[in-house]
């Protein structure tokens, strides 16, 4: 009787200090989870989901404040990716937070500008160049497409121009195929 | 004789060549005018440095190598800049891509050309004056050459160069062996100085005993002459390269890791022009076959209109349909009325009778062809299926990219599949994804940043009000 309480007790003392030693050891920096949303979210930093960026809206997907399906740019693949990750089920984008919309980069009609900084304080990647009264221009490669620049122009100078398909962005088409996808 | 080794799979399609070898390299006349693409090499586009109604000479750069990876674009004869604008381009898509338009006078009058004697020259000089040459491989990738002639404290042993010549139709690297021999022997030598390298291979279906003679008879001593079996894709760079050394090159590695390094030969050719006369790369060989009353090769200048050169070959029809590069790896041109460019080996011009239009694609029966097919030890089938499904990630773990397109499970396939067509549409897809990776990467990290930046003004603020009043409690005192 003593022999198998000591016994027990003996291997509850060694495997909980090795489980211990294990969590200090391992430990994972910050939240794995968010890090995994994350990277699945498009981080164009646009709001639409109803929170200040990608990052605070994976934080919400990891606690449950907020649904997978709230991001109009990720549009349904994200969707899926989400659903993958999380394990719940596929829904469709919710239209309250907006439709998804071919990429688009802002667009500064520089006649019109007055070089007001506006646009530059709204813009979440700093992709905006341009100083006080001094003529202002969008930086392409940095842009990502969110629009948040568009509503603080007070002369509405600022534009969204689709992407257009061009010899370094072409893609071979999926081929066209009569089988019916039989197999 | 040297011992030769073997590749699995290839195919031995119809060879078509005889009829494009009948007479020597053609120099066709003078266009009216003339597009350059200034993208005509992997890399990044040549900026251009003239500007509209400039008069520009014969070999005056016009587009100047932009960043590490990219190549100068040469004016190919004298004349007047009519445009810089957006123009059709020889590619799948048929989109634009911007091109230096100009009107020749007629003159073909030279800048002043400044020979190198290679031989007393730095390797890193030579390189860079390679890419002011605008040289790139001329087998059909285009890849500018002076970065594959830098072995960076690798030890390249053995230089091969390609004259295998492997796809259908396609003779205008026989017709330069034939031709130009010493051209290319001396090209090699240059190369083999740059590199360092111990030998030199020169690997040759034995389908061109023209060529092979030629070849031979100008080589000497300064390298050897090695006739390959003919089976398609024997050109293939890791394919030539396994047939004369033994050499697999491994998934993920280059050759020039295992000490081989391998041109083509009118890239040798290009070289020599380049470094012993100064020339510039602004004209190039290309075979018009197909549909046409006199087959041949034409040196062409680069920019030359494709309908002016088909014209040329004996075919006067609005609607021509043709093929760029083989039958087998080319593409359709969306149209004939775009530029020759340096990646210009071919055009077939396709009729019914020639390229008959393919079944309609039946299941797949998973016979296995296609894998007994594949010169790249892949499994077609399985990336098939992966790529049919949209699964990039599991095509990508059965190696879709060391597929090199050759086409010949497409050519097996008793089903009519487009396996070829599905493994490009797979990579293209992959990598939009990897380029959209990039761009919210980079984002994320500019957001982070500016948060950070926030943030810290903040605190700075508040530092600096709570000095200011803890400055003034202390006067008052």
């Amino acid at each position: 009787m003593l022999d198998a309480i000591l016994v027990m007790s003996g291997l509850a003392l060694f495997l909980g200090s090795v489980l211990g030693y294990a969590s200090i050891r391992f430990h994972v920096q910050g939240n794995a989870l968010v890090e995994k949303i994350d990277a699945i979210l498009p981080q164009t930093q646009c709001a639409q989901c109803g929170f200040p960026g990608c990052r605070p809206y994976a934080e919400a997907i990891a606690e449950g404040r907020a649904d997978i399906n709230q991001c109009p740019p990720g549009g349904e693949a994200n969707i899926h990716k989400l659903a993958d990750l999380l394990g719940v089920e596929f829904k469709p984008l919710n239209a309250e937070h907006g439709e998804p919309k071919p990429k688009s980069l802002a667009f500064i009609d520089e006649s019109t500008c007055i070089g007001c900084t506006l646009c530059i304080q709204a813009c979440p990647v700093d992709a905006i160049s341009g100083a006080p009264k001094q003529m202002h221009t969008i930086i392409a490669s940095e842009c990502t497409g969110c629009e948040l620049c568009v509503a603080p122009c007070p002369v509405d100078c600022i534009s969204m121009v689709p992407v257009a398909e061009n010899i370094s962005n072409w893609k071979w088409k999926r081929p066209s195929y009569l089988e019916q996808d039989a197999a | 004789m040297r011992k030769l080794y073997h590749f699995n799979g290839g195919v031995h399609p119809p060879q078509h060549k005889s009829e494009s070898t009948r007479h020597p390299i053609i120099k066709p006349p003078l266009p009216e005018k003339l597009v350059i693409p200034l993208h005509q090499h992997i890399g990044n586009t040549a900026k251009p440095v003239v500007s509209k109604g400039e008069r520009v000479l014969k070999g005056q750069k016009i587009g100047r190598a932009e960043g590490y990876v990219s190549s100068a674009i040469h004016a190919p004869t004298s004349g007047t800049i009519l445009s810089i604008e957006q123009e059709p381009v020889p590619h799948p898509s048929g989109l634009r891509d911007l091109c230096i338009s100009l009107e020749p006078d007629g003159m073909e009058e030279w800048i002043e050309l400044q020979p190198v004697d290679y031989l007393n020259t730095d390797p890193s000089t030579l390189r860079n004056r390679l890419r002011d040459a605008g040289v790139v491989g001329l087998g059909g990738a285009v890849f500018p050459s002076f970065i594959k002639l830098n072995p960076s404290n690798r030890k390249i042993r053995t230089l091969v160069l390609n004259g295998a010549e492997c796809e259908p139709y396609i003779t205008c690297d026989d017709m330069l062996m034939r031709q130009r021999a010493a051209e290319i022997v001396e090209g090699a030598k240059i190369m083999r100085h740059m590199l360092q390298a111990d030998e030199i291979l020169l690997g040759i279906e034995d389908n061109k005993p023209e060529a092979i003679a030629a070849m031979k008879a100008a080589s000497g001593d300064e390298m050897e002459v090695v006739a390959v079996p003919t089976i398609y894709p024997g050109g293939g760079a890791k394919q030539l390269i396994r047939v004369l050394t033994g050499i697999e090159v491994p998934a993920g590695e280059r050759s020039t890791d295992l000490g081989v390094q391998c041109f083509n030969v009118a890239t040798a050719a290009s070289v020599y022009r380049a470094v012993r006369y100064g020339e510039p790369l602004i004209s190039r060989i290309v075979t018009i076959a197909g549909n046409v009353a006199n087959p041949g090769n034409y040196e062409a200048l680069i920019g030359t209109m494709i309908d002016h050169l088909i014209l040329q070959a004996g075919k006067n029809e609005e609607e021509n349909v043709a093929i760029m590069g083989g039958p087998m790896m080319g593409f359709d041109l969306p149209s004939v009325r775009v530029p020759l460019v340096k990646a210009t080996n071919c055009i077939i011009v396709k009729s019914e009778k020639l390229f008959p239009k393919r079944p309609a694609p039946m299941p797949c029966i998973r016979c296995g062809r296609c894998a007994e097919s594949c010169p790249a030890d892949l499994q077609p089938q399985e990336l098939y299926w992966f790529s049919k499904a949209g699964n990039f990630g599991k095509a990508q773990e059965y190696a879709l990219f060391d597929c090199i397109e050759c086409g010949c499970c497409s050519y097996v396939c008793p089903s009519s599949i487009p396996l070829v067509q599905f493994y490009r549409y797979a990579k293209s897809e992959i990598w939009a994804q990897e380029r959209e990776k990039k761009a919210s990467d980079l984002a994320r990290i500019r957001h982070d940043f500016r948060i950070e930046r926030i943030e810290r003004e903040k605190r700075e603020k508040a530092e600096r009000l709570a000095q200011k009043s803890a400055k003034a409690g202390s006067e008052q005192e």
